[in-house]
C-alpha cells in the first residue's frame, strides 16, 4: 500500500468571504462553515473562533484536535466509516493542511477535558499551541445526556476538518512525502536481511470520553487487528477520548502518529516496518486477557523481531500495557513500551500501576502529576468555569486573577504516549 | 564574602578514639577538623570552613537513637552552620545508619542542606536515600581518596544553592524522585532508536527502570460472616450528592468519610461519583454499582452478615499517587480497627 501525503503549509488563518488558500493563508468563510457543520438537533449554538500561536488565548474545555485533510486520489474518503463510506483507505494521494487544526471546545461533557494555552508556560507543554487553531465552540440543547452531547461535538469536529480539508484538493502541495508498505511476503522478500518490526497501537476504549473508533467501529468491540500504517494517515482511527487530556490521542495524533513516521524513517534501511497491530484497552479482565493474547499472537504471526507498544491513558491501562509487553516478549520479540508517569506531585511515588521485569526498555513522556501555574490570559475561548473540577485540577485551581494552578495532566497532549512531544522524566 | 560554615559528623573509629571497644562513646564536639575532615577541608577551603566536628560512638547512637539525635542537633544548632556533612561511612552498617539518621534529623529540624556518603549496599543507603543526598562511595576506607572529591563537589553545589544534576552527574545514590525535563528528541524517535539498539543487542538505557512491586497477600478468610461487622471502602469516588469535601476528579488530595446509616439504597438523588477517570454515567444512575450498599443491607436483614458499618470511606483512585494512597489507607485502617471492623470490602471502578 502506497500513499503520497501532500503537505500544504499554512502560515496564517483569517476569516474571509470565501474559504480558500491564498499565498499560504487559509481564509475561512465563517457563515458557510457554520452552515456546513451545523444542523445537529442536539446542539443549541455553534460559534467559530481563531487562535494563533503566541496570542494570549486559553482554549478550554478542549475535546478534540483534528488536522484538515482531503483524499485526492485512491480509494475512499477521509475518516472512513465515520463521515465517508467504509472503503479501505491508505493508498493513492492525500492532501493535508499543515500548521492548522480544528479544535472542538464548549460546555463540559464530563470533567475530563483539556486546556490549550497559546502562549506562556502552558504553551510549552501542548504541541497544539504551535498551530493556527480554528476553534469550534458548540453548546448542547438543555438537558442533553452526556453520550449524545459527546457524540454531537465529536461529529461536528470531523465535519469541520473535512470542510476545511476540501480546500486543499486542487492545490499543488509544498511537499510530497511517500509512504509505502508492501504485503508481508513481498516485504520480507524485498528486505530479507532487515529485522521485521511492528507497532502495537493501544487505543483507549472505556466509555464516555474514553472511546476510540476504527473505521467507525467502537474499538471496545474489536479484537486486535492488522492495519497498514498509511491507513491511519487517512483517518482510519479517530478519537472520542480526551479524559485527563495530557496522555490521550486526539484525532490529530492518530493522523500524524510520530511512531509510525519515525519507523518509516528507518524502513528499508535499518528495519523492515511491516505493519500496525491495533488493539484496545477495555474495562473487563477477560477482554484485557483476550486482547493481549491476540496482540502477541498477531506479532508472532507477522514474524516480528521487534515491536513498539504505545499506551493511551494510565492506571487501569497500565495493566494492558504490561500484559502486552510481557506476552510479546514471551514470544521472543524484543519490545519497547511508550508510556507516561503518575509519580505524585513531588515525583517520589511509583509511576505505574503495574510492572514487570520484562519491561526493560521504556520511553516515558513525563510525570503528569507535576503542577504548573498558568498565568491569566486576555481571552478565554470556551469557559474556565470547570477548571477546579477537570482531571488535574483541584479546589482552588482557578484563582481570582484568572491564573490556574493545575497538574500538567489537564493540558492537552502534554505527556502524549505516542511520543508526540519532547517531555520526559528522569530519576533524581 | 565570608566563608560558609560546615559541621562534620564522624564516628569513634574515624576520630581515632578506637574500634568496637569504644563504640559506646557519647557525642562530643570539637572545634575544627578531625580525621577525614582534614581531606574535606582541603577541597572546600576556598568557599567553606569546617567549624566543628561531632564525634559519636556507633553503638551509642544506634542504641540511644532519640537521645543521641537530640543531643547532636543541639550541638549543631549552636554553630548555625550552612551545611551538615556526615561520614563517609563506606560499608560500615551502624555508622551508615547513624550518618543517614542524623543527617535527616538535622535537615528536618534545622532546615539546612545535609550530605553523607556510603556504599550502595550499606543498609543506611536504602533507609535514607529518599530523604537525603548520599554520595556513592567504595566499600571501605581505602576508597576515601575518591569519596572526598565527590562529596566536596556536591557539598559546594548545596552550599551555593546550585541545581543538583542527575545521580550520574553528581555521583549520589538515586533518591527515586522523578522530575520532568524536555529531551532533545521527541519520544517517538527515542523509542525507535531504543528498539534498534535492543534489536542489535547494543546497550540502551531504559527511561523508567521497573520498580519493585508491592504485592499484598490477602488475610485469612472470615470464619463466621453472620457475626461480622463489614465496612465499605472505595477508590471509585462515590460521595454524597454535590461532593461536599470537593474530592478531586483525579489525583485526590484527600478521602471522605460518610454516614450511610440512613440509607438502604443509594440513588441518583443522594449520591454520585467524583471520579474523573471512568465513564461516570452508570455510576451516577445507580451508585450502588460502585458502592453496593443495597446488597449489603439485604444481607444484613437476611442475617448473612452481622452488620454494615455506619460509615463508608471514599477517595478517587484516578491518577492518585501510590504514596498518597498508602497514607489514606493507613489512616482509614486505623479508624476501622478502632471501630472493631472484622472485614472490609474494597471496591474500585
Amino acid at each position: 500500500m502506497r500513499l503520497e501525503l501532500g503537505k500544504v503549509f499554512i502560515n496564517d488563518v483569517k476569516f474571509g468571504d470565501s474559504t480558500k488558500v491564498e499565498n499560504g493563508v487559509l481564509y475561512v468563510n465563517k457563515d458557510e462553515m457554520l452552515k456546513e457543520i451545523g444542523g445537529d438537533e442536539n446542539i443549541k449554538n455553534i460559534d467559530i473562533e481563531l487562535a494563533h500561536p503566541g496570542e494570549e488565548i486559553r482554549i478550554t474545555p478542549v475535546k478534540d484536535v483534528i488536522e484538515p485533510r482531503v483524499k485526492v486520489e485512491g480509494q475512499g474518503e477521509i475518516f472512513p466509516g465515520v463521515l465517508g463510506k467504509v472503503d479501505t483507505v491508505g493508498s493513492g494521494r492525500t492532501h493535508a493542511l499543515k500548521n492548522v487544526a480544528v479544535v472542538t471546545a464548549g460546555k463540559i461533557v464530563g470533567f475530563q477535558e483539556g486546556i490549550i494555552d497559546m502562549t506562556g508556560p502552558g504553551a510549552e507543554y501542548t504541541p497544539f499551541s504551535k498551530l493556527h487553531n480554528i476553534v469550534v465552540v458548540a453548546d448542547p440543547v438543555d438537558g442533553l445526556k452526556q453520550y449524545e452531547h459527546e457524540a454531537a461535538v465529536r461529529m461536528i469536529g470531523f465535519k469541520a476538518a473535512k470542510y476545511l480539508g476540501e480546500v486543499a484538493r486542487n492545490i499543488e502541495p509544498d511537499e510530497v512525502k511517500v509512504y509505502e508498505t508492501e504485503p508481508i511476503l513481498e516485504s520480507v522478500k524485498k528486505y530479507p536481511d532487515l529485522p521485521k518490526v511492528g507497532y502495537v497501537y493501544m487505543l483507549q476504549t472505556q466509555g464516555l470520553l474514553h472511546d476510540t473508533y476504527v473505521y467507525g467501529v467502537d474499538a471496545k468491540k474489536i479484537v486486535p487487528t492488522i492495519l497498514y500504517p498509511t491507513e491511519m494517515m487517512d483517518g482510519a482511527i479517530v478519537s472520542g477520548n480526551c479524559v485527563s487530556a495530557c496522555d490521550k490521542n486526539p484525532t490529530y495524533v492518530h493522523l500524524n502518529n510520530g511512531i509510525i513516521e519515525d519507523l518509516y524513517e528507518k524502513h528499508g534501511k535499518e528495519i523492515n516496518f511491516v505493519g500496525v497491530i491495533a488493539t484496545n484497552e477495555t474495562v473487563y479482565l477477560a477482554d484485557k486477557e483476550r486482547s493481549s493474547n491476540w496482540t502477541a499472537k498477531l506479532a508472532k504471526f507477522l514474524g516480528l523481531d521487534g515491536a513498539i507498544v504505545s499506551q493511551e491513558g494510565f492506571g487501569n491501562p497500565d495493566t494492558d500495557l504490561i500484559m502486552n509487553c510481557k506476552k510479546i516478549e514471551n514470544e521472543g520479540i524484543k519490545t519497547v513500551i511508550v508510556t507516561d508517569e503518575y509519580a505524585g506531585r513531588d515525583g517520589s511515588s511509583q509511576s505505574l500501576a503495574d510492572a514487570d521485569p520484562k519491561a526493560d526498555a521504556v520511553v516515558t513522556n513525563g510525570n503528569a502529576n507535576e503542577t504548573i501555574i498558568l498565568p491569566p490570559m486576555k481571552k478565554i475561548i470556551g469557559t474556565t468555569d470547570y477548571v477546579d473540577k477537570v482531571a488535574g485540577g483541584f479546589d482552588g485551581s482557578l484563582r481570582k486573577d484568572g491564573s490556574i494552578e493545575v497538574e500538567i495532566q489537564a493540558i492537552t497532549g502534554a505527556t502524549n504516549e505516542t511520543g508526540f512531544g519532547k517531555l520526559s522524566s528522569k530519576g533524581f | 564574602m565570608s566563608k560558609k560554615k560546615v559541621v562534620h559528623y564522624i564516628n569513634q573509629f574515624f576520630a581515632g578514639i578506637g574500634g568496637e571497644e569504644k563504640a559506646d562513646v557519647k557525642p562530643e564536639i570539637r572545634e575544627g577538623v578531625v580525621g577525614p575532615g582534614m581531606a574535606l577541608k582541603g577541597t572546600i577551603k576556598e568557599d567553606a570552613e569546617i567549624v566543628a566536628t561531632i564525634i559519636c560512638g556507633d553503638s551509642y547512637f544506634n542504641e540511644n537513637i532519640e537521645e543521641a539525635k537530640t543531643e547532636i542537633i543541639e550541638m549543631v544548632r549552636k554553630y548555625d552552620p550552612d551545611l551538615f556533612i556526615a561520614g563517609p561511612a563506606f560499608n560500615a552498617g551502624r555508622y551508615g545508619v547513624a550518618c543517614g539518621a542524623i543527617a535527616k534529623a538535622v535537615n528536618d529540624e534545622l532546615g539546612i542542606p545535609v550530605l553523607t556518603g556510603m556504599y550502595p549496599e550499606n543498609p543506611g543507603a536504602d533507609m535514607f536515600k529518599k530523604n537525603i543526598y548520599i554520595v556513592e562511595t567504595g566499600n571501605s576506607a581505602a576508597a576515601m581518596r575518591k569519596a572526598i572529591p565527590a562529596m566536596s563537589s556536591l557539598a559546594l553545589k548545596l552550599l551555593k544553592g546550585e541545581e543538583i544534576g542527575s545521580p550520574e552527574e553528581d555521583n549520589y545514590i538515586a533518591r527515586g524522585i522523578r522530575r520532568n525535563y524536555f529531551a532533545e528528541e521527541r519520544g517517538a524517535t527515542r523509542a525507535v532508536n531504543m528498539l534498534i539498539k535492543k534489536l542489535k543487542g547494543e546497550d540502551f538505557v531504559t527511561e523508567y527502570p521497573m520498580p519493585d512491586f508491592d504485592r499484598v497477600d490477602p488475610n485469612d478468610a472470615i470464619k463466621d460472616l453472620s457475626k461480622s461487622k463489614i465496612a465499605l471502602v472505595t477508590s471509585g469516588g462515590i460521595v454524597p450528592k454535590g461532593n461536599p469535601d470537593k474530592i478531586e476528579s483525579s489525583s485526590a488530595s484527600k478521602y471522605g468519610k460518610y454516614d450511610i446509616s440512613g440509607f438502604s439504597d443509594l440513588t441518583e438523588a443522594d449520591h454520585e461519583t467524583a471520579h474523573g477517570g471512568y465513564d461516570p454515567v452508570y455510576a451516577n444512575l445507580d451508585p450502588d454499582r460502585v458502592l453496593p450498599v443495597d446488597v449489603l443491607r439485604d444481607m444484613e436483614n437476611e442475617g448473612v452478615i452481622g452488620e454494615l458499618h455506619k460509615y463508608f470511606y471514599s477517595t478517587v483512585g484516578n491518577g492518585t499517587s501510590v504514596a498518597n494512597s498508602k497514607k489514606y489507607a493507613a489512616e482509614i485502617a486505623k479508624e476501622l480497627k478502632a471501630d472493631c471492623i472484622d472485614a472490609v470490602i474494597l471496591t474500585s471502578t
